[in-house]
Parts: C-alpha cells; structure tokens; sequence
C-alpha cells in the first residue's frame, strides 16, 4: 500500500470520538447539561431562605418521582462520566504527549488565570461532589444526617467550620471553572462572532459569579445564624 | 549551434492554437511511464508539477526551503495583470501584449508575449477556482486596479498579498497532487547539477540540507522554475535563499544564459540604513498610484518634510513626465530617484532617497480607504523604519528586484539542452529589457500552467527518451564534480565567512552594472570581480561539517555560482552598447537623460555559452523581429 | 547595543540540546532579530566557532520560514510581526533573551532554532484545497462572492504557516492553523463542494500529527504574527461537526 493510501485510511479510521475536536465537543455538551443541574440545583438550595418545610417540601417532592429522579441522576452520572473521559483524554494529551520538551522560559499572552488551571479545578470540583453526596446524600460525610431533613443537614453540615470553607473554596473552583467553560463551549461547538462573542464572555463571568454567590451565601449564612 | 526559437509563424493571434495543434500528445496511458523532475516550486515550479501530476506523469518536485510554500513568489505584493477587461476600459489580449513588448523595451520575443497576455485571461479563471481571495466589488464580482504605468485597470489583487495567495492556490493544488500520489516532494533539497546523458537533460543530483546526502534522481525531462539571481547584488528585494546555483549549474552543463545583464531596480523600496543590512524591502508600487514622488528643490535641505511648502518640493516625475506622472515604468522611475540623489537633494540617512507622499490621498480619500488599500504596508513601513507613513511621507529608494534574464528558452520553454526546461523568472523569456508590474506572477503562472504542461508532452512524444537509470556514470561524474566543489570550499579553513564576501561582491556588481552602467566600470568591476572570487578560493571559511544541516555551506555553494555569473552580467552589459530597460549604459542616451536604444545593431537576444572554466563565453545572438508592434522610443512624456 | 543571548544549540536531530550564552555585541536599534543573529554568527566564524542556524528567506514577513520563542513568545514582544521583522527597538541594551526553538512533538528540532514543519504540508495535502484541475475553470466572474465573505476569507487566508500559533499553545495544538485554511476556502462558495470532506480530513491529520487539542485559550491567536482570529478554530469546528453528522 502506498503512502498515500495509509495515511487515508488512518485518517478514515478517525472516528468523531478519536478526534480532539470530537472530544471537545463531548466535553462541551456535557458541561451544558451540568451547568444546567448546577443552575437547577441551585435555584433548589435557595429555597432554604424560605424556612425548613419549603425546602423539606421541594425534596420530598423529588423522591415522589423516582422515575424522573433516576433519570436525571443517571444522565447525570453518564454527563460526568463523558465530561471526565474526554478531559482526562485530552489532557493526557496535551500535558505528556504533544509537547516532550517544555521551554526553559515560557509567558503567556492571552490565557486567562481560569482557562490555565481547568486542569486542577475540574479534579477539585469532582472530589467536592463525591464528598457532598457523602455528606447530604448518603450521610456518611461525618456531619450529623437525619434521613428526610434536608434543611437540618445543611445547617448541622455547615456549621462546621472546615466542611463549610471546602464548600466555599469548590464553588470558587466551580465558578472559575465556568467561567471559561460557559464561554468556552461556544467556540468548540462552533460558534464564534465579533459581536456576540465578547457579550457571551461577560455573561459567562456573570453567570458564575451568581452561581458562586448564590451557592456560597447558604454556608455563610449557616455561619453566620442567619439560618438556623 | 543557430538558436531557433521555433516560433510558429502566421498570425500572431493564432500562433499558440496553431502550435498547440501541431505538438504531439502523448497517451493517457503512457503519462505514467514518465517521470519529470520539477525543480523549484515558486509559481512556476508549483503550477508545473501540479498541472504535470493532474495530466498523469509522474512528477517529482524538488524546493530547497522546509516547504513548497515558501517560494519566493510569495512575497510578490501588488498583483497579476490580466486582459480581462472587466472595468470596460478598454483593455483587450493585444493591448497586453502591446504595453508588455513596449514596456520590455523591444527587447523580448512577440510570439512568446502575445502567447502570455493569452493566457493571462485563463490564469485568473484558475486562482479564482482554487479560492484565491481577490479582491471583490460589492456586487461580488472581481475588483481591478490599474498598476505600475498602466493605463487601463488591469490588475487583480488580493490586499498586499497577491503573490502569497496565488503561491498558495498552486502550493494547495500541488499539495492536492501530492496526496493523490502523483506528486513526490522532496522539500530541503537543493539542486547541485544537472546530469545530460546523450546530449539531453535525464536527472539530477541534489544535496539533502538535512542530512548532508548527495542524492540522485533520473527522469525523462527536468524542469528548473527556480527563480531569478537578483541576490549577486548581496542586497536585494530576493529572499535570502534565492539563488543562481541550478540555472547556472545547468548553463555549465549547456544551457545558454540569455540577457543576464537585464535586471530590474524596483524604484519603491525602504532605503538602505546601515551596514548590517540584511536584505531590501519593496513597498508594493501600488503605492504609486495614490501617492506623490518629490525632493526638496534645493540640495541639502535638511526641513522635515511636513516642514517643506509646496514651492519648495520638486514633484519631479509629474514635471518630466505629465502623461505618466508618478506611474512612469520602473526603470524610468528608478533611473530618476537616483538621478536627483545624484544632485544631492536625496533625503534621509545618506540623502539615498527621496518621498513618496500620500498626504494628498488621504485628505481626498480619507485615512479609511488608504488603510483599505495599503494598511498592511503602511503597518511594514512603520515596523521597519519607525515612521507612520499616515503622518510622515515615506522614503522610498530603488533596490534590485527581479531579474529579466535566465536561461535561453525556445517557444516551447526548452533551453538548448533537450529535455531542459526553464520557466518562470528562471528563464529570459517574455519581459525583454525590463519587466512591467504586475507581469512576474503572470509570466509564472502562465508558463506553469498553461505552457509547460503541453510542450513536455510534445518534447516526450517526439524524443522518445530512452530507459535510463542511476547506475549510468553520468550520475557519478555529475556526482564527483558536485562533491568536489564541496570538499574545496570545506578545506580551504580561510579566514572570512561567506557573507563577507557576497556583500563585498554585491557592492562591486551594484556599483558597477547597477542602475547605471558604463563600459570603463564595466571593464574594471570583471577585474575587481575575477581577484575576488580568487580570494574567496582561498579564504573562505566554512566551518561544520559536510554530511550535517550547513547553512554556511549552502550559502558558500551559492556565491561560488554567484561570482561567475557576475562577471558574465558585466561581459554582457559591455557587449550591449545601447540603453534599453534596466540596461542603462550611460555613453548611449539621449540629450535629456533617456535610453537611447540601438535595434539596427541590438535587435537580438544576447545568449552565452559556457566553455570551460578561464575560457571565455561564446555569444549566440537570436535576432529579433518585430511585426506587430514596431520598436518606437519609449515615450511616457 | 548589546544583548545577552542565552541560545539552544543542538548539533541534529538526533544528539541533545542545551542552552548556551552569547554576549552579542556592535548590534543597533535598527536592526531586525535576525540580523543581531547574523552580526553575532560573523562573530562565531571569526572565532572558528559553528554559527547559530536558524530558518529564514524573504525576511519581510512573508514566507514564514522564521520564527524562534524571544523570552517565552512566539516570535517575540511585538504583536503581529514575526521575528525577521522585529527590530531591536523593542530590547534595552544589556538585555538578555532566551532564544529556543519552536516546541512540539509534531515539529522536531532538526538543528538548533530550526524544527521540522512539514507536518502542516501534510495537513494541507490532506484537504486544503479545492480540487480544481488546470484548464477547468469557469470564467471569474461566473460565480459572484459577496465582498464580505471575499473579505473575511482572506483574513484566514493570511496564514503564513510559520508555526507560532503551535509553539505558543500551551497544548502545542495546530487548531489556528487547521482553522485558517479550512475557514478561508469555506467560505468561499468555490471551496463549498468539498468543505465537509475537507474539515474531516484535516481535523484527521492534525490528529494524526500529533498536535495537542485547543482548549480555547487564545495564546495562538495573541502569538500570530498575521491577526488570524479564535474565529476561525470555531468555523472548523462547526465544518467538522456538521460534517460528522453528515457522515456515512
């Protein structure tokens, strides 16, 4: 076979998924459906400020359809899934392949603080969810669980003082990490345009600035005995 | 040997459809039993291959540079002219050809420009296929411009960039070819000798610049689209690799070398600023178009020129010449700046300069539509010099810029050595005495693409070449030879680097058969030029090894070929005594400075064969007849 | 003038490299980079010592061939010029500059500053072009092109393939480049034909290359000496995915 033809077929080998432009794709889809749980999760949490049986209420709810429940938090489990295999992929890649021999001397120009340490706040952030599940979800986190009390778990979890600064330190984690992401995913699935490109930046960091704002005030406020 | 250049007769219209007729074709099938070397893949070299390959043949191309993109064409700023008449004005294929033999100061071959300004229509069909971007009217159709002393609008241009994106549009298509296994590209290869076997052109041998390899490769035709030899002057618009080393190479193995003495000065280039200076940088003469040439009137005006009111600026083209004004062909507009520098009312560092303003345009046009149209020079000028052309006129001076002869070619593009193809700025063919802008690219494209294609079919059909392989001993004698070259220049271990010897080489060819030129000069810079390039024999240091990447010792290869054919540019220019184009000999011109042309006794093309080292180059003149357009002064008064 | 050059010398490909201090002296503001490499190489060769290789031709910023890292950058301090045209007006004298090659495993260093970029030929071999044989050509003005897109497709067209937009990557990704070429013939309604097949096939083979992924970053785009925007990684990715949607 002759050069040429390999080559051919190596590439015709590439599917979607092979390809870095594929994965980013994956990774880019899949962070909308978690930004997505982020935005409803929080909009959930929220309702703490409303008293005990709001929120009591608004969980008791999702138990009652353990179809819908399931569903979600099996795609979910599936979007973390993807969201992680294509990362860890690409990172790879980048981090030990394309590049052997690093530079003695090396400055970016343009990278944002955010966007260069994806890396390490995506782990973070991972480590945070399976300690939170821990904590809120199956109740082996160490902090005091009532099954079926949300409201008392979250103000017993926060109060202690270590868990509530790891909560806090995630969710700026989280917001970095959206930050770019939100924006990010635009460009990887293909949308780019000088007029609008530059707005989607901004609502991005605003978006997770609500989104760190929001999720951070419930252990503040725990803290603080706004919410007792 | 009589030079034919084998130009069909009848019409002049129907000379090239005739000739395309009468060529004979060589079977689909049998295309792949050929193999063609294409050396060079500057625009002529890439079109070539690509087209070659599309036909069938098994081409092999050959760059010296880390890739084919990277040709020298690419540089090529302003545009390609073509007799489209889009703009209604006027223009028409005769009316290229006419202005392209006129402009060559009836120095070049009719049938062969006619056949040019043909094809010309076709090219743009071409690019515009392959995507080159050109510019566009609103409606989406093509946007002409006129150019370099045209008077009808005429040029297609893509921004500043018209040669990267025409060099691209064929690297692209050659690339295309190289994918679909026609092609083979041997990129970092640099073409050492030719090898002829029975009196026709059957391989080459080349050095890998990587490894340091001599390698070998057979073929039934070779073609050489490598380029002009502008760099003997040391500092010209050429890219630093550009060189004479696989024309000259060829001409030793013999192939005649046409008009070696004709070459351009391109008037609008950033001035020189120092000794260190590494090369000259052209501003596209498109400049020319908006903006205005002037000196102070009075020498050694030192005002800035903000400073200087109008009655004290001399806007010396538009008083010499108010029909053309600023838009004067290039050697008439060169022979002027350095003309007024002559009088010392030449500005900037060393008074080598004078102003090109485009104040005027942009108080007319507004400082928008001048970005539009020249912003990325504007951007180049400013990186260079520091100056903002928006605020301060520019300074411009003429630098060497292409060269108008090559190796002798017949109608078909074979040079006297059967099988030998030349194209593209390589060869002598259609440009005469001085080339018009935004002719180069055309010439390339046109030689590449429309030409070479049939007339190696044509030269396959007839000759017939027989098997030939690597193991006949004109491979290793042509082998022998190159690597003993190499072995002296690596032994010598003397005691100057080779830069320091192509600089002082170029100051004596630019002094001497520069814009001006005189026989006494002449006489003395062979002299100056033979004692050098002894020296260089033997103190030249060229350190590193020969079987490793060697920059030193490609560039000391270089200027060996360069010093010889230095020396042949000033027997020629002495053998030339008329003015015509870039050829200026001073004894012969007008009572008010212009060339004066000598056709009674200068009416040929002047082509050198090799004879040996020491022994002298014999002169083959081919006459030329003028049927069309009927030598007149050049007048742009 | 004088700079301190801390440079990395390797003999070839295959021996290793390490960075070695100059002291460039008789050097001036007017001068390009290269030129200070010239004038310090003349200094090396009287010395009897190998002069620095480092890749060059038309130096007007064109060609592409050259380009180093200066201090970390691709090409050095100043946006939108490449190294042959960066004058040492952007330096203080007594300064010292680190000088290495161009870094990726898709472009190996044959020599000192010079790499190996041929794998962006192939990536151009592989689908950067419209497939259009000699002669069969329609008239150039039979398919009209809005002044907009003609516009915007030169914008991408500008690539001079040097390679920065890979060595200022933090992933060494070719993403700028692959993006240019199949913007620019994208978008033209010639190149309309073969833009799916072409962005498959280019994605491919930047892949294959061994070039790392974009990650949005943006460094390619502040290191391009011809302005080629993020906007073009985009279009290939919308080409790429659409096409993968196509695919049969």
């Amino acid at each position: 076979m002759s050069t040429t033809a390999v080559a051919v077929a190596n590439r015709k080998s590439l599917r979607f998924y092979d390809t870095t432009v594929g994965k980013k794709a994956v990774m880019a889809v899949s962070g909308i459906i978690l930004f997505g749980f982020v935005l409803a999760h929080m909009a959930g949490n929220l309702q703490i400020y409303e008293g005990p049986e709001k929120l009591n209420g608004y969980a008791k709810l999702l138990r009652a359809m353990p179809a819908a429940l399931w569903g979600a938090r099996l795609t979910l489990l599936l979007m973390v899934l993807l969201h992680i295999w294509s990362s860890v992929k690409l990172a790879l890649l980048n981090k030990l392949e394309a590049r052997p021999t690093g530079y003695v001397r090396h400055k970016n120009q343009s990278a944002s603080y955010a966007a260069r340490t994806m890396y390490w706040s995506g782990p973070i952030i991972l480590c945070f969810v399976i300690y939170h599940l821990m904590e809120f979800t199956w109740g082996v986190g160490g902090t005091p669980y009532l099954e079926g009390n949300v409201y008392a778990n979250v103000v017993a979890g926060f109060k202690v003082l270590p868990v509530s600064a790891f909560y806090i330190l995630s969710m700026i984690l989280l917001g970095m990490h959206l930050s770019h992401g939100l924006s990010s995913l635009f460009r990887s699935l293909g949308f780019d345009h000088p007029r609008y490109t530059p707005v989607i930046k901004r609502l991005a960091v605003a978006i997770s600035t609500i989104i760190v704002i929001g999720n951070i005030s419930i252990p503040i406020s725990v803290l603080a005995g706004w919410v007792k | 040997m009589a030079l034919d250049a084998k130009s069909p007769g009848g019409p002049i219209e129907s000379r090239w459809d005739r000739a395309r007729f009468e060529m004979k074709l060589v079977n689909p099938a049998n295309k792949r039993k050929h193999t063609i070397i294409v050396v060079g893949t500057g625009l002529a070299g890439a079109s070539a291959a690509a087209s070659l390959g599309e036909l069938g043949y098994k081409v092999k191309s050959f760059c010296f540079q880390d890739s084919p993109r990277r040709a020298h064409s690419i540089a090529a700023q302003g545009g390609i002219n073509a007799a489209k008449n889009y703009p209604n004005d006027g223009d028409s294929v005769f009316r290229l050809f006419y202005d392209t033999v006129k402009g060559g100061d009836f120095r070049a071959r009719e049938s062969n420009v006619y056949r040019l300004a043909h094809n010309s229509v076709s090219i743009i069909d071409q690019c515009v296929a392959q995507g080159v971007p050109f510019a566009r009217e609103y409606g989406g159709t093509l946007s002409n411009r006129s150019f370099g002393g045209a008077q009808v609008s005429r040029t297609f241009y893509a921004r500043g960039q018209t040669g990267q994106q025409l060099l691209l549009g064929a690297y692209q298509a050659l690339e295309r070819q190289v994918e679909a296994g026609q092609v083979e590209m041997f990129p970092r290869r640099e073409m050492l000798d030719l090898v002829v076997i029975d009196g026709a052109a059957r391989g080459i041998v080349t050095r890998n610049l990587v490894t340091g390899q001599l390698e070998h490769h057979v073929a039934d035709a070779v073609v050489l689209g490598t380029g002009g030899y502008g760099n003997v002057y040391y500092l010209s618009t050429n890219a630093k690799g550009s060189n004479c080393t696989a024309i000259w190479r060829a001409h030793k193995r013999g192939a005649y070398f046409a008009n070696p003495c004709f070459t351009q000065i391109h008037p609008t280039c950033i001035p020189v600023s120092g000794d260190y200076q590494s090369k000259l940088t052209l501003m596209s003469e498109s400049l020319r178009n908006d903006g205005r040439i002037w000196v102070p009137k009075t020498p050694g005006d030192k005002r800035r020129p903000e400073a200087i009111p109008e009655q004290d600026r001399d806007y010396y083209l538009e008083q010499k010449y108010p029909s053309f004004g600023n838009l004067v062909p290039r050697d008439v507009a060169s022979r002027n700046a350095k003309l007024v520098c002559d009088q010392g009312r030449g500005v900037g560092p060393g008074g080598l300069g004078v102003y090109l303003d485009l104040s005027d345009a942009i108080r007319r046009l507004g400082e928008d539509k001048i970005r539009e149209r020249y912003g990325n020079l504007f951007e180049m000028y400013e990186r260079i010099t520091g100056d903002d052309p928006y605020k301060t006129p520019m300074r411009i001076y003429p630098a060497i810029h292409y060269t108008m002869g090559g190796l002798w070619v017949d109608y078909y593009l074979m040079s006297t050595i059967p099988g030998l193809f030349v194209i593209g700025e390589a060869n002598f063919s259609d440009h005469g005495a001085n080339r018009l802008g935004a002719s180069a690219l055309m010439q390339g494209l046109s030689d590449g693409y429309f030409i070479l294609p049939y007339t190696v079919g044509n030269y396959l059909a007839q000759a017939k070449p027989a098997p030939a392989d690597l193991s006949h001993p004109a491979f290793h004698e042509a082998e022998a030879n190159v690597r003993s070259i190499t072995e002296r220049l690596m032994s010598i271990e003397g005691s100057r680097s080779v830069d320091s010897f192509h600089r002082e080489l170029g100051k004596i060819v630019w002094d001497n058969c520069g814009m001006s030129r005189n026989a006494h000069d002449l006489e003395r810079a062979i002299g100056k030029i033979r004692e050098l390039r002894q020296e260089y024999w033997q103190n030249v240091r060229v350190l590193g090894a020969a079987d490793d990447l060697n920059q030193s010792l490609e560039k000391a290869g270089r200027v060996a070929d360069f010093f010889e054919l230095s020396e042949l540019m000033c027997r020629d220019a002495l053998e030339r005594n008329e003015s015509c184009g870039g050829h200026f000999r001073e004894e012969y011109q007008t009572p008010d400075g212009e060339a004066r042309r000598n056709d009674d006794e200068f009416s040929y093309v002047a082509a050198w064969q090799y004879q040996g080292d020491g022994a002298p180059h014999a002169l083959h003149k081919e006459p030329l007849e003028f049927e069309y357009v009927h030598p007149s002064q050049r007048s742009y008064k | 003038m004088k700079l301190i050059l801390h440079i990395w010398r390797q003999k070839n490909a295959a021996s290793a490299g390490r960075m070695v201090r100059y002291e460039a002296g008789d050097l001036n503001a007017d001068m390009s980079m290269l030129e200070a490499l010239d004038v310090l190489n003349e200094r090396l060769i009287e010395k009897g010592e190998e002069p620095v290789a480092f890749e060059h031709d038309c130096r007007e910023g064109i060609c592409g061939s050259c380009g180093f890292m200066i201090n970390g950058v691709a090409h050095g301090p100043q946006r939108l010029t490449t190294t042959c045209q960066l004058t040492l007006r952007h330096f203080k004298d007594g300064d010292e500059l680190y000088l290495e090659p161009w870094r990726a495993k898709a472009f190996p260093v044959l020599k000192d500053l010079i790499v190996d970029r041929s794998a962006f030929d192939r990536i151009i071999a592989a689908g950067g072009y419209i497939s259009v044989p000699t002669g069969s050509a329609p008239d150039g003005n039979a398919i009209p092109v809005p002044k907009d897109k003609a516009d915007r497709a030169m914008d991408a067209a500008a690539c001079i393939g040097c390679g920065a937009c890979v060595a200022a990557c933090p992933n060494a990704a070719a993403a700028l480049f692959t993006g240019a070429k199949i913007t620019h013939l994208g978008l033209l309604p010639q190149g309309e034909p073969e833009r799916h097949e072409r962005a498959l096939n280019m994605v491919a083979q930047w892949n294959l290359e061994g070039f790392g992924s974009c990650t949005n970053l943006g460094e390619c785009e502040a290191a391009c000496p011809k302005g080629i925007r993020l906007e073009v990684i985009a279009h290939m990715n919308r080409d790429y995915l659409a096409a993968s949607c196509r695919r049969r």
